[in-house]
Parts: C-alpha cells; structure tokens; sequence
C-alpha cells in the first residue's frame, strides 16, 4: 500500500458548483473540449438535483497527463457560483483544496482556514465587461490560464461554442474568457498554484463524449432504426440523442404515452422487421414488464436500455445506483430467457449496445443493457470507435407458403420471418401457441414450449461476453464488480499498488459467465464492489456459481463510489 | 378476389353460438376481399378477449399482443413496413378500458390503421362484468347494484380528438357494416370502426332486437367534414346514430410524419445502418461532438 493520494501536480481534480441554471454545464462543456483539443486527457462527471434552477449541483473536472476515468473524491480546485457549493462538497474539501472564489458569494466561510482561500472576483470581472451571466466564462478563462492552455485557441473554441449566437454574445464572452486568462496569471503565484500537466499528443486525435452518447452511438451501429420511450432521468439522454440524429440515419424516435405502450410499439416494431430499442429507468421499466414478458412469449427480439437511479418508487431520480439487477432478471411473469449486459467503459457501452441488436435478433429474446446515472453523465477521452469490427447480423428469413414461426429446433430458434418478406405467413400470440402460432391448450405442446423457450438461453451461453481480469490473473485477492464501477475500482487497485489483488469486472452480469467459478475458486480472499444495499450481484453469483462472497463494499446514497473510497474499504478488508 | 383466401378450413372457434362475432368475422373477410387485400398484405393486430381472438379466424399476418396494447404494436407495425394494411381488432373493453390510454394517443398520432371494435357493452371472457361502454343501471356480479360510472362514448372521444375517421355501424345490417369498413379501411389515417353487436351470453339488456330498436343510419345530409354536428350527432344516446360521423381528410400520417419514407421508401427491414454517416459522426467527438 504504497500512498494514499494521485500526484497532484499532473492530475488535477477541478469542482464547480453552483445552482441549477447558472452555467454550470456551459463551463463543464466548453472546459472540457477546450482541454481536450489542446491534448490534455480529461474526465468530467456531474452530480446534481432534481430541480430546473436552484439548489446545489457540482461538476468534477480532471485534467491529467495521463489517461482518466474514474470519480475522486478529493478536490484540488473549487470554484463555487453560489453561497452553499462549501457546505454541500464539506466532505470532500481538505486543508488542500484551493477555493477559487468570492468572500461576497460564499461569506464567512471563506476565512474558515479550513481551505486555502483565494479572492478571485468572477462576478466583479464579468459585471466589468457588461454582466454577471458572464461569471462562468470568467471562471472558464481563469481555469485555462492556471492549467497553461494556449490563450489563442482558448478564444478560438469560446467563440465557435457561441458561434450560433448572436456576434455580441461571442464577442462578450471571449473577452470574459481573456479576462478570466488575465486574472489567472496574477493568481498563480499568489496561489502557489503550479501545475505541470503535460499535454498529450495521442488525445487530440481522440473522441470525447458521454455515456449517453456512447450507447445512442452503439444503437445506430447495432442498426437501431425505431426508438419509441417516454422520458424518465438519467435515460432520456438516449432517447434525446437517438431523435436528433433520427432524419440523418433513418430512425423512427417517438415519445410514447406510456412505457407501456413504449414496450408493445418496439414489440411490433421488431415484429415488422425493424431494430427497435427502449430506453428507460427503473419505474418506466416496471411499466414495461408485461411487455417484456410479452416478448419472451412471441419470442421477440427486444433491446431495453435500462438506465439505473435509486429507487423503491421515484426515489432520487437524478441519482445513481446499481440496485435494478435483480428487477432485470426477475421482470416478467412466467419463465423465459434474457441477457443481461451491464457495460463499464465508453467503449463496452458503445460495442456492447451494437451487440445486443445481435444478441437480442439471433436467440429472439430480451437484451436489457444495464447503466446508471453515473455512466450516463461521465465523459472521457477515448479513441475513436473501430466500426471495421461491428457486424450487423441480421437474423431474419425470407419465408416460403408454408412457414411456421414456432418450428421446433434443437437451438430453440425458430426462423424469423416478417410479415412482406416471403410468401409465408407470420403469426405470433401472447397465448401458448403451437407452430403456427395459434393459440393452443394442448398441454403437451405447452411443455414442447416452454423446453423450446428455455433452450435458447442454453445456446445464448455460447457468447457469453467474458469478465476482464486486471492486471492478471495471477493473484491471491480477487476484487469482483460490474457495470459502471470498472474505472473506479480499477484507479483503486492502482492505488493501492497491490500486486496480489486483481479485479474481475463483469459486463455482462447474465447468464454468468461459466468460468465464474474458476476465477473466483482460485481467490483466498474475495472482495465485490457494488453500488447497491444487499448486494445484488453477489447473490447472483451465489446462485449461478455457488460462490458466497462474504466481503462486500456496498454503496446506495445516490452518489457514485470515489476512487479513494473503494481503495479505503478495500485496504482495510486486504488489510 | 374470393373471400375464402381468408377461410382457415376446419377450426374450432371459441364464441358462443350466435355471437355478433361470427357476423363481423364474416363481413371483414368479405371487405378485405371486395377491396383486393390478399392476406399477405394485410396484418391483424388484437389484444384479449373474445374479439380479440378474430385474427385466429383468418387466414393473414397477425400479432395477437396483450389486453389492452393492441394499437401500440400497430401503430409500429405500421410504421416499420407502411406497405401493410395494418387492422387493429378488438372488443370494447380492450381498446377502451384497458387499453383507453393507447385509444386516446393513437387517435393523435394518425397511423394510416383501421381501429375495429367489437362493442357488446359487456365483458364476455371474463363472464359477463360491466365494460366501459355498459349502459347505466346495468347489473353485472360485481356491478351488483348497477352500473354508476358514466359509459364512455367512444365516438365523442374520438371526434373531440379530431380523429381522422369516425364511424359507428350494427353487425345486424351486414350490407352497411360492409360498406362502412369499405370506407374505414381505404381512408389514409386513423380510422375507428365502433361495430355494436349482441353478446348472446352476458347480455340480456342490449339484445339483437335491442340494438335494431335504439339505432337509426344519419341522414344522407348529415356532413361528415363538420365536426360540431359530428360530435352533436356522436353524443346523442336516445337512439345511436350508425354510419360515418367525422372524417378529417387533410391530416398526415404517422408514418409520413416521421420523415423517415421521404426519400427512402423501402421498409426497415430492408434497411442497412449507414457506417460511413456513423463514422462521420463518430469523428464529430474529436472535435466538438
């Protein structure tokens, strides 16, 4: 266990906080790009409220020589855009952290001495330049200046991110960014600010983006051309995202009344040949179970973005956890077969949610893709998708006169047709049906069935996305999580500097993967990381691979795990 | 085109002997024939119910989905391949009670579909307990002191909605019923067809002789671009008037509205992602996103 914090110098942890509607957003936007362009690897996450203005919401910013993606608690620079940003981030403020603030703003607790304070007038400079609103590019300009960005291509990216405004609104705000620029010089020394992060050649070539969009992009490359949701945090992005690109790559993007129509539509949408696709959270998915089960007995193929938040009910609707893997699994009246995939990376949740397509086309059967508020809302840098390796499979067949859409095969796949394509018939029904697909209470072709049914999820093993080991797999503690917690405990582990513990992350948590047993029965010590009260995931891998993990790091207060927590609750179970 | 490309063979069919059913099943098949539909042009859509259970009794695509979802799928199927004469079928507590928020937000979305309806004001599958469409007063084994919930009409909804076709027609006139489908189906937009029928077994208040006593054909000067007297026409209970009450012609479809068949007419399932656009959009991410 060799240190207990990141070299601070070429990784810097920036907070910006604020009320809802003050600009929080536009700064994380043009700060992060910005930085990016000028090679400087970045990662961004938010946490914020359930509210359009007020309130408290904050961004964290890492800026870094070296590849980042996961979530810290420590902050090295504050700025906070209104009074109760130094209480809300208490925890995470230390004698290190340098607040970039206004006494006028935050009042007495800018001379607490429980930070390094510095006067930094965000407000003063913009009203200067003709008003307050301005604060954020300041803020923005400031933020450039003390990292060392290049002013000129500062302003360059200020001007094109306003570029759709009117010329004064650039105008003011590129000078708002140069007075920003100013300011910062004059603050460095005085703030004993000195940062050494070195930009990188190989990011500005990179992508940055989202979650969000790293799924809405996994979709068009899976074929998606039908999304039909109706809005529900942190899913929406999706949806958003799907609907402004919809003309461009000819996808049908409508807001259902309901979840529960969401579901039947992308059912028959499916049914009629399309790849459809639902996005939604926990409460919308609870809706969109008798349509899930509808599709385990058709046999449907169906894509279900399942965007995690805390619940039971509306819970904290702009908050994470991992807590819907067992609402997954369990969704759906009667027994039939599903995937589960819960990606932990941009890149799993790009190529993971063009596979589904696939998956959920090849075994006609629910794919629910699992993520979270907080895999939704983070960005990093990444290199830009491969395509040449996405396939689209497409698992339908052209039907002859005398087609049956229930045939009995080994597999349990029977040949999909679409109704136009072929001279057969399509006939699909939510009763037990025969071959043919009429309702039948013969009960020995309901036994035929049901055997048929479950034995594509026997076939649906054979591509099982295997669980990656990191560093090895030589190690005597085994550290084992699942979606979006990959990069956080993977930073952990590179904290920790333990050669003897790897991690075993899980990208698709069902079906198990067959050598669970293996990678966790080689472990003396086993350690899960979940973001979930009971743990989840655990029981799952009890059940499936008769492991019990008795050491258990959970977390369920809406926020995500930090890198020093899981390295915390780890060392003092590693010991 | 004969009626019998319809025809199933030997089936065992699952209404009560003299059910209304037995008479739109007929007339449908007669429709979709004097109209040229083959059966592998045409996909049935049902939810549950003994009315539901129609696309069994034909011989053509069909989605037999869940209570109350019918028009959902639809509206989908619709959408994903438009060259398919799309017909949602089901009875009146399936489109109206289960299935009554669908009902409502299909009307505003206008797929090019046609809505039928079995309305026989009760439930029969479930044995005979109120439907939406129950007339006050009706006694039922739950609704034992009477229906007291105010019947909903169907028609009225649905012009109050501007639906694009409106009409009403009584399986006991099998000629008009005919020609009314004619019409509902050939319309481009929603289209709802609200057939009244007898249901022989849980019905002993609204009966054949019933239904021919409380129905009258609008008059040939009734107007069906004028929605106030459609809807004066629609909400008269006296004696239901049968026939068409509204039609909006100059509505756009779902499917045109989605913009997505202006230059590329070929169904999805005929469809490839397009790599090279998403690989521009990819490189977006380099720089802006």
């Amino acid at each position: 266990m060799a240190k207990d914090k990141v070299t601070r110098t070429d990784d810097v942890s920036i907070v910006l906080c604020g009320q809802a509607g003050m600009g929080i957003q536009t700064v994380e936007g043009i700060l992060t790009r910005m930085l990016k362009l000028a090679g400087y690897n970045i990662f961004a996450t938010k946490e914020y409220m359930s509210r359009v203005r007020g309130g408290n919401n904050s961004t964290e910013i890492r800026v870094s020589s070296q590849p980042v993606s996961a979530f810290v608690d420590r902050i090295d620079l504050l700025i906070p855009f209104n009074e109760g940003a130094i209480k809300h981030l208490e925890r995470r403020i230390s004698k290190d952290t340098v607040v970039l603030g206004e006494t006028e703003v935050i009042g007495e607790e800018a001379r607490s001495g429980r930070f390094k304070f510095i006067e930094a007038p965000l407000s003063k400079i913009a009203t200067d330049i003709g008003n307050k609103v301005y604060s954020n590019v300041v803020a923005v300009g400031m933020l450039a200046g003390l990292l060392g960005v290049d002013l000129a291509g500062a302003c360059d990216y200020v001007k094109q991110f306003f570029s759709s405004k009117a010329a004064d609104v650039a105008e003011k705000n590129v000078q708002a960014a140069e007075a920003g620029f100013r300011l910062a010089k004059e603050l460095a020394p005085q703030a004993g600010i000195s940062l050494s992060i070195k930009p990188d050649a190989g990011v500005e070539n990179q992508i940055l983006l989202s979650g969000a969009e790293a799924v809405g992009l996994g979709a068009i490359a899976g074929g998606c051309n039908f999304v039909s949701s109706y809005p529900m945090s942190p899913s929406t992005a999706v949806l958003v995202f799907l609907a402004r690109h919809g003309q461009d790559f000819g996808i049908i993007a409508e807001q259902a009344e309901d979840e529960i129509a969401a579901m039947n539509m992308a059912i028959g949408a499916w049914y009629a040949g399309a790849r459809a696709l639902v996005t939604t959270s926990g409460g919308g998915f609870a809706l969109m179970v008798e349509g899930l089960s509808l599709a385990g007995m058709l046999e449907m193929p169906i894509v279900i973005h399942l965007a995690q938040r805390p619940g039971p009910a509306t819970g904290l609707p702009t908050r994470t956890e991992q807590a819907d893997i067992e609402l997954a699994l369990y969704a759906g009246h009667g027994e039939f077969p599903r995937i589960l995939l819960a990606p932990g990376t941009l890149e799993q949740a790009f190529h993971h949610t063009a596979v589904a397509f696939n998956l959920a086309d090849k075994y006609q059967i629910p794919v629910i893709i699992l993520t979270d508020q907080y895999l939704m809302d983070t960005y990093y840098n990444i290199s830009a998708f491969d395509l040449s390796g996405v396939k689209n499979e497409k698992h339908i067949v052209k039907t002859t006169a005398n087609y049956k859409r229930y045939e009995f095969t080994e597999s349990g796949i029977s040949p999909r047709g679409v109704p136009g394509f072929g001279e057969g018939l399509v006939c699909v029904d939510s009763d037990e049906h025969d071959i043919e697909g009429h309702i039948t209470e013969d009960l020995n072709v309901r036994v035929k069935m049901v055997n048929k049914r479950l034995r594509k999820l026997d076939s649906a093993k054979a591509d099982v996305i295997e669980p990656e080991l990191y560093p090895n797999g030589k190690y005597d503690n085994l550290v084992v999580c699942w979606g979006s917690t990959y990069h956080i405990v993977k930073e952990a582990l590179k904290l920790l500097g333990s050669g003897d513990t790897s991690l075993l992350h899980y990208s698709q948590v069902y079906p198990l993967h067959p050598q669970t047993a293996d990678y966790l029965g080689r472990a003396k010590k086993v350690v899960i990381v979940e973001g979930n009260a009971t743990g989840q995931f655990a029981k799952l891998i009890k059940l499936h691979a008769g492991i019990d993990i008795k050491e258990r790091i959970l977390k369920y207060s809406g926020l995500s795990f930090t890198v020093e927590e899981v390295a915390e609750g780890l060392k003092k179970i590693l010991k | 085109m004969d009626k019998n490309v319809f025809d199933m063979g030997q089936i065992d069919i699952a209404w009560c002997p003299g059910c209304g059913d037995y008479g739109i099943l007929n007339v449908l098949k007669a429709t979709l024939a004097e109209l040229d539909i083959a059966p592998e042009n045409l996909v049935m859509v049902s939810g549950i119910g003994q009315a539901a259970k129609i696309p069994h009794y034909i011989k053509t695509h069909f989605f037999n989905g869940l209570h109350g979802r019918a028009l959902s799928p639809a509206t989908a199927i619709k959408a994903a391949n438009s060259s398919m004469t799309v017909i949602a079928e089901s009875g009146d507590g399936d489109m109206y009670g289960e299935g009554g928020n669908h009902f409502i937000h299909t009307i505003r979305r206008n797929p090019n579909i046609t809505n039928i309806v079995h309305n026989n004001m009760v439930y029969g599958l479930t044995k005979g307990q109120a439907s939406p469409t129950s007339q006050l007063g009706f006694k039922t084994p739950v609704q034992v002191s009477g229906v007291f919930l105010e019947p909903f009409n169907p028609l009225a909804v649905a012009v109050a909605l501007d639906a694009s076709f409106v009409a009403r027609a009584f399986i006991g006139d099998i000629e008009q019923t005919k020609e009314i489908l004619k019409k509902a189906i050939t319309h481009k937009g929603y289209a709802l067809v609200d057939i009244l029928q007898p249901c022989v077994t849980f019905n002993r208040l609204n009966t054949r002789q019933w239904f021919k006593e409380h129905t009258y054909y609008l008059e040939d000067s009734h107007d069906p671009h004028d929605r106030i007297a459609a809807f004066k026409r629609a909400v008269e209970t006296d004696k239901l008037p049968l026939g068409i009450f509204y039609i909006n012609p100059n509505k756009s479809t779902f499917e045109d509205n989605t913009g997505i068949y202006k230059e590329d007419k070929r169904s999805l399932f005929e469809r490839e992602p397009d790599f090279a656009r998403l690989q521009t959009l990819i490189d977006k991410y380099r720089t802006a996103g």
